[in-house]
């Protein structure tokens, strides 16, 4: 499987990453090598085995279903590029 | 001057203790050295008002008489912890100017033991690096030289490890993903422990990997990783994958006594052209475990060479789940938007500003591995050889073997800016010898081994049973006691 400046476009798109045009085809040839070295995987027989979920065998634990925290307005948004009267502020959403 | 920053955890605690120094005295002995450590860019927060503030405190404690072992004792705390109202930035410019209004769970035990916090230590980027020179705030200097070049304290904790061997600080936390503990402490010539997955909790911790992702200690003895992984222990409601197990006095077990214990060395980390050096320490090494009474058996970990692909898979592709959350909204920067410019441009244009090239590159990999169509060839495939790789360290220890001896990094440490041309897959084999630890959530150890023939420190490293870091810490503390490393940088800077 080899990306083409296309699929690299793709993928920055779906990671909501900039990159300009002109660096697609470096960013392709970077990421067919990185690419090509996971192609080792291929040789191993993989037939039957589960894929890991979690490293050590527990199960996550459940809490009770209450409200732990809150009323902290203030500090949620102590550290927002743009809060404006107790809310996170963004560029315009729909047209 | 300066003097009292050399000590031991150990040697700090029996001395504030028996009166002969305060920790204040340290405290300032520290932040004068720091001061004087630009060179090294290891600190890039400076907290000196709370260093001196929490030591008062803590002298107070000790003269009540029933101080924990870590009080007084001023530690450097890597970027990737929250530390409340200092900046917490992961090295990354996507963070600039937070400040985060909760403290890590970690940080918090070790303030609560009575530890003083110095500063805030350099990494690479969101921990993805093996050389340190993807931070934000440029390069960290090992404090080891040995011509004119620069050389590199390893990553991601270079930060620590470089203030930990140049005596910034008495010990520094760390992260370990990879490998960024244990590859960056044999780098610099010092100990580094990344405990069982689940043994420390990782709430408030920057995330890049979360189902690898252990903190641990950066210290200057395998006794002084004992208290300060005992402090750092224990489980956490806040975070889910933290273990309901009691923690050990580490200390205790520190006897030296490793006779019958049997030691595995794995035939598969004899890698082809692999240097005579690493190869030589890696022999005396098992040398001196023979001489100490141990039992040498040679074992197979056949899947050790998928151990590396299988993460570039499985770590990115949880880094791009993860990093998801810097969006510009929340916290840390946005970019400036042109007329027009909608929600989805602010997204991309702040991750493209804030995000270094290691970052997104890891971001993008992630993506592609998990998009639709691929998922099952990379992603589902990574996670099955995980199971194969975790299974072969299963075996293994059902035959006896008590402790595995591997080298812990293939080189000693390189030259800042040497590996810059090289590809990036080059850069991640920094971490072949680390790196299926993480991948089968086991406790892992580097302990300063030897210098090679220019000077250098080397490490090897000691992976023990999940959950028994006590015995595996006797283990490298008898190997401390045999390679008998006591060589330090001498001060350029």
């Amino acid at each position: 499987m080899s990306i083409d400046t296309k699929t690299a476009g793709r993928v920055a798109k779906l990671a909501r990453i900039a990159v300009p045009e002109s660096a697609l085809p470096t960013l392709a040839d970077e990421l067919n090598g990185i690419l090509a070295f996971m192609e080792q995987l291929n040789e191993v027989d993989v037939e039957g085995v589960e894929p890991m979920t979690s490293v050590t065998p527990q199960r996550l634990k459940r809490r009770e279903d209450v409200v732990t925290d809150g009323s902290q307005q203030e500090a949620v948004l102590a550290n927002a590029p743009d809060a404006r009267e107790g809310f996170f502020a963004v560029p315009k959403v729909v047209e | 001057m300066g003097e009292l920053s050399k000590l031991t955890i150990a040697e700090a605690r029996d001395g504030m203790r028996a009166g002969a120094f305060t920790s204040v005295d340290v405290t300032k002995d520290c932040l004068a050295e720091i001061e004087g450590a630009g060179a090294l860019n290891a600190f890039v927060h400076h907290t000196p008002e709370i260093a001196l503030d929490q030591a008062a405190a803590a002298d107070a404690r000790i003269a009540g008489g029933d101080a924990p072992a870590m009080c007084g004792v001023p530690l450097g705390i890597k970027d990737l912890f929250a530390t409340r109202g200092v900046a917490t930035q992961a090295a990354s410019s996507i963070l600039n100017g937070f400040k985060p209004e909760y403290e890590s769970t970690i940080t918090q035990q070790l303030w609560d033991a009575g530890s003083v916090m110095l500063g805030k230590l350099n990494m690479d980027q969101f921990a993805m690096g093996s050389s340190n020179e993807t931070s934000c705030y440029g390069d960290v200097v090992n404090p080891w030289k040995i011509d004119a070049r620069n050389l590199t304290p390893g990553g991601s904790s270079g930060g620590s490890a470089s203030a930990v061997a140049g005596d910034l600080c008495l010990a520094a936390t760390g992260t370990d993903t990879g490998g960024s503990i244990r590859q960056p402490a044999a780098f610099a010539g010092i100990v580094g422990i990344k405990p069982t997955y689940g043994r420390c909790s990782r709430w408030g911790v920057v995330a890049f990997a979360s189902s690898l992702d252990q903190a641990g200690p950066m210290t200057k003895s395998v006794r002084d990783a004992a208290i300060m992984l005992e402090a750092m222990s224990g489980h956490d409601p806040k975070d889910s994958t933290s273990a309901e197990l009691a923690v050990p006095d580490f200390e205790a077990a520190l006897t030296g006594d490793i006779r019958g214990k049997k030691i595995g060395i794995p035939a598969e980390y004899r890698l082809d052209g692999m240097p005579q050096e690493i190869e030589d320490l890696w022999s005396q090494g098992i040398a001196m475990m023979k001489d100490a009474g141990a039992e040498i058996v040679d074992i197979s970990l056949p899947h050790t060479k998928y151990a590396l692909p299988a993460y570039y898979v499985v770590a990115p592709a949880e880094a791009s789940s993860n990093l998801a959350r810097y969006d510009g909204v929340r916290f840390g920067h946005r970019a400036s938007l042109a007329q027009g410019d909608g929600i989805t441009e602010m997204y991309e244009k702040t991750r493209a500003e804030g995000f270094g090239p290691e970052v997104q590159r890891r971001v993008m990999i992630g993506t592609y591995v998990l998009s639709a169509g691929f998922y099952d060839a990379y992603y589902n495939r990574a996670r099955k050889v995980r199971t194969l790789i975790k299974k072969d360290f299963e075996d293994v220890f059902a035959t006896g073997v008590d402790a595995i001896l591997t080298p812990a990094t293939p080189s000693a440490a390189f030259g800042l800016g040497e590996m810059k041309d090289a590809d990036p897959v080059q850069m991640y084999l920094n971490d072949v010898f680390t790196v299926t630890v993480n991948l089968a959530g086991l406790p892992g150890i580097a302990v300063p081994a030897g210098l090679d023939k220019q000077g250098l420190p080397l490490g090897l490293q000691l992976i023990g049973r999940p959950w028994e870091e006590a015995d595996l810490l006797n283990h490298a503390y008898a190997l401390e006691q045999a390679a008998g490393f006591v060589a330090k940088p001498e001060k350029w800077w």
